[in-house]
């Protein structure tokens, strides 16, 4: 810019302005690399999956009917098999794991916020001094692989292992409880593994609230608790909000968890299309569930977002 | 002064790269290699082996099915193979380049044609039978000595089962083999494709199913080994390797594998090279190594499963060739039942039954 202002009447044919006729300007090309990201990774891989989900089971390589197809005669035949998307509607299996899905993941989104949240709020009403401290001890575990850390649960949970261990070398039972293998397990797995992602977005928002506000609610005579429900938390919501939708996302389409720590009968969706794809080899059946899936699951995660705006909109 | 330096470190730099140049990717069943066969393979031929472990048949099928798995040897079961075969997942073998198919053992290979006519595409493995491993301390406690130790009762019983789900029992997720062990706990044909025998299966299987602890094919060779189960549905050499393993820990944990009366499946795993493999020449070199007396005797005795080579069982310890749950005695044989492939329409009903016994839908 500054050498502009120096040579200013030397007319020079700038690149931007040549991009500019082709209706290309900086601006543009900021918001094409995301849009043009998301086309890629996105959409594309996406389309393929529709693609699949109409085709049709083959013992083959890839293992589906081609979709399109040159008859003798040159005429390109499109078949369509819809078939992949009324067996999800016909067999309650599928039904029942998307409602469990989603009932998991929303039971330990609310532990998770209830363990999260006063974790976070110690850490930002801490000294300056130890809040890095703090916050990399929460950071701390993805230093080691997750696969590992579900693994150690397991040595946790088992029948010899070592909850169950003490709670017979304290006398609470005999025989070892069965926790490995129970939806439970998978409770604890994911309450511990998503905690991380609860505590962060909180924690952002409660460093930020004005301390003077709570002061003000005191001084007006009101008790903690009381400051807490109608000043605090309405004021945190938006942590509340983008936190739960970080551990509700990804929680009801885990897979590592039920099916290491859950039982056969802990039915989740990631489990069921796993079963569908590799066991059963039946990519197109595979391809539908998973579209069905998403299209459903988009009904929990709009209601989240919708009540992120609503709460945006009246904090502005 | 630094020129022969650096001579020699290029000398060596042009070693490695002409050894890292050979490469064969190996894709076999988890546990089931002896310890130092890939080192010795390394060492003879100058190959670098990389390995790759899996616990199930329909993962290989799918890895193979999605194309360019990059792997040069893969040994899924002989009842997988021959339709995998059909649609062409295999390359023929190149015969000149395996002299050490002369070492095996005629009769297994006239069984194992039943699969590959000819041997086209395959060389047999290791093979075994799938039956009951068990805990005998903690089954005998629960069921007395008179339980029915030797057969399938253990499993399909629902009044037995239930007085071992405290102690815990596993299943193989392997829909094939689980299936026809029940058809023939039922009398029915073992490979049946017909959809009331599979109906009378799955709801044998789902009446038991409540006293499964988990359906795993792998799992339960530790959990065996330490006490955590006590009776599982399981491939023979991995039960042994669960008893060998509960007798060097010392806990009092006594494996035992039997081959119920009711009788067994008995299978073949087939070394196989699928047909877009990146290096077929160094797989063929690693086939041939495995077919070598010495270093099927060293796998045989190091996981417990019976191997095809006529000529290395002079070198396999006494105590497991005279094993008849390793190498079954005529008698025992006949009481075994082959595992035939299903076809891809059968294996899609059979894989819906699988998952509505899985999860108790």
């Amino acid at each position: 810019m500054s050498a502009d202002a120096e040579i200013p009447d030397r007319p020079r044919p700038r690149l931007a302005d040549t991009l500019r006729r082709f209706g290309l300007s900086g601006r543009t090309a900021v918001i094409a690399a995301p849009a043009l990201w998301l086309a890629l990774f996105f959409l594309a891989p996406l389309f393929v999956v529709l693609k699949i989900a109409f085709s049709t089971y083959a013992l083959a390589r890839p293992p589906y009917e081609p979709l399109l197809a040159w008859t003798q005669e040159g005429v390109l035949q499109i078949t369509l098999h819809i078939s992949n998307f009324l067996r999800p509607i016909q067999d309650p299996l599928f039904a029942n794991a998307y409602l469990s899905s989603v009932q998991i993941a929303g039971i330990s989104t609310i532990i998770t916020l209830l363990i999260a949240y006063p974790m976070a709020w110690f850490i930002a009403r801490s000294d300056e001094k130890y809040r890095n401290l703090l916050l990399m001890l929460v950071i701390l575990p993805f230093w080691t692989s997750f696969l590992l850390r579900v693994y150690a649960w397991m040595g946790f949970l088992g029948q010899n292992g070592v909850f169950n261990q003490l709670l017979q070398g304290i006398g609470l039972t005999d025989a070892p409880v069965q926790m490995l293998y129970t939806p439970f397990a998978v409770y604890i797995g994911i309450v511990y593994t998503y905690l991380p992602f609860m505590v962060l977005p909180l924690f952002t928002t409660l460093v930020k609230l004005d301390q003077s506000l709570i002061e003000a609610s005191g001084d007006l005579g009101a008790k903690p608790f009381v400051t807490f429900l109608t000043v605090t938390l309405p004021l945190s919501m938006p942590g509340i909000i983008a936190g739960s939708m970080l551990v509700f996302i990804p929680a009801i389409g885990e897979f590592v968890i039920p099916s290491l720590l859950g039982g056969a009968d802990t039915l989740m969706i990631g489990r069921v299309l796993w079963d569908e794809f590799f066991s059963g080899r039946n990519w197109p059946s595979a391809a539908a569930v998973a579209i069905m899936m998403l299209v459903l699951l988009l009904i929990p995660i709009m209601l989240l977002a919708r009540a992120q705006n609503a709460v945006v909109e009246k904090g502005a | 002064m630094h020129k022969p330096l650096l001579a020699t470190l290029g000398i060596a730099l042009l070693a490695t790269t002409s050894a890292n140049a050979q490469s064969v990717n190996i894709y076999n069943w988890s546990d089931y290699i002896a310890e130092d066969t890939l080192a010795k393979f390394e060492a003879e031929t100058g190959i670098t082996p990389v390995y790759d472990v899996f616990d199930s048949n329909e993962i290989v099928e799918a890895k193979l099915l999605a194309g360019n798995s990059g792997y040069d040897v893969v040994v899924p079961s002989g009842f997988f193979l021959e339709r995998q075969i059909q649609v062409g997942l295999f390359q023929p073998l190149d015969k000149s380049l395996l002299p050490n198919m002369e070492n095996l053992d005629p009769r297994i290979m006239e069984i194992v044609e039943t699969h590959d006519p000819g041997s086209e595409y395959s060389v047999p493995y290791m093979w075994g039978t799938t039956a009951l491993g068990y805990n005998v301390g903690m089954v005998t406690e629960r069921l007395g000595e008179n339980g029915p130790l030797e057969s399938w009762d253990l499993l399909f019983d629902p009044e037995i089962a239930a007085q071992l789900q405290d102690c815990g029992i596993a299943v193989l997720d392997a829909p094939v083999e689980i299936v026809a062990a029940a058809l023939n706990y039922l009398g029915l044909d073992p490979n049946s494709e017909n959809a009331d025998d599979l109906a009378a299966a799955e709801e044998l299987i789902a009446s038991v199913r409540p006293f499964v602890r988990y359906f795993h094919s792998s799992q339960y060779i530790t959990d065996l080994a330490n006490g955590d189960i006590c009776l599982a549905v399981g491939y023979s050499g991995d039960v042994f390797i669960a008893a060998d393993r509960a007798a060097e820990a010392g806990q009092g944990n006594e494996i035992t594998y039997v081959i119920p009366e009711e009788g067994a499946s008995l299978w073949f795993d087939m070394m196989a090279i699928p047909s877009d493999a990146p290096n077929p020449e160094a797989a063929h070199a690693y086939i041939n190594f495995i077919l070598k007396p010495e270093i099927a005797a060293d796998i045989t005795n190091y996981v417990w499963y019976a191997n095809p080579n006529a000529a290395s069982m002079d070198m396999v310890d006494p105590e497991i060739a005279g094993d008849p749950a390793i190498f079954p005695t005529e008698e025992v044989m006949a009481n075994l039942y082959a595992l035939k492939s299903h076809t891809p329409q059968f294996d899609q009903v059979l894989n819906r039954a699988w998952t509505r016994i899985k999860t108790g839908q």
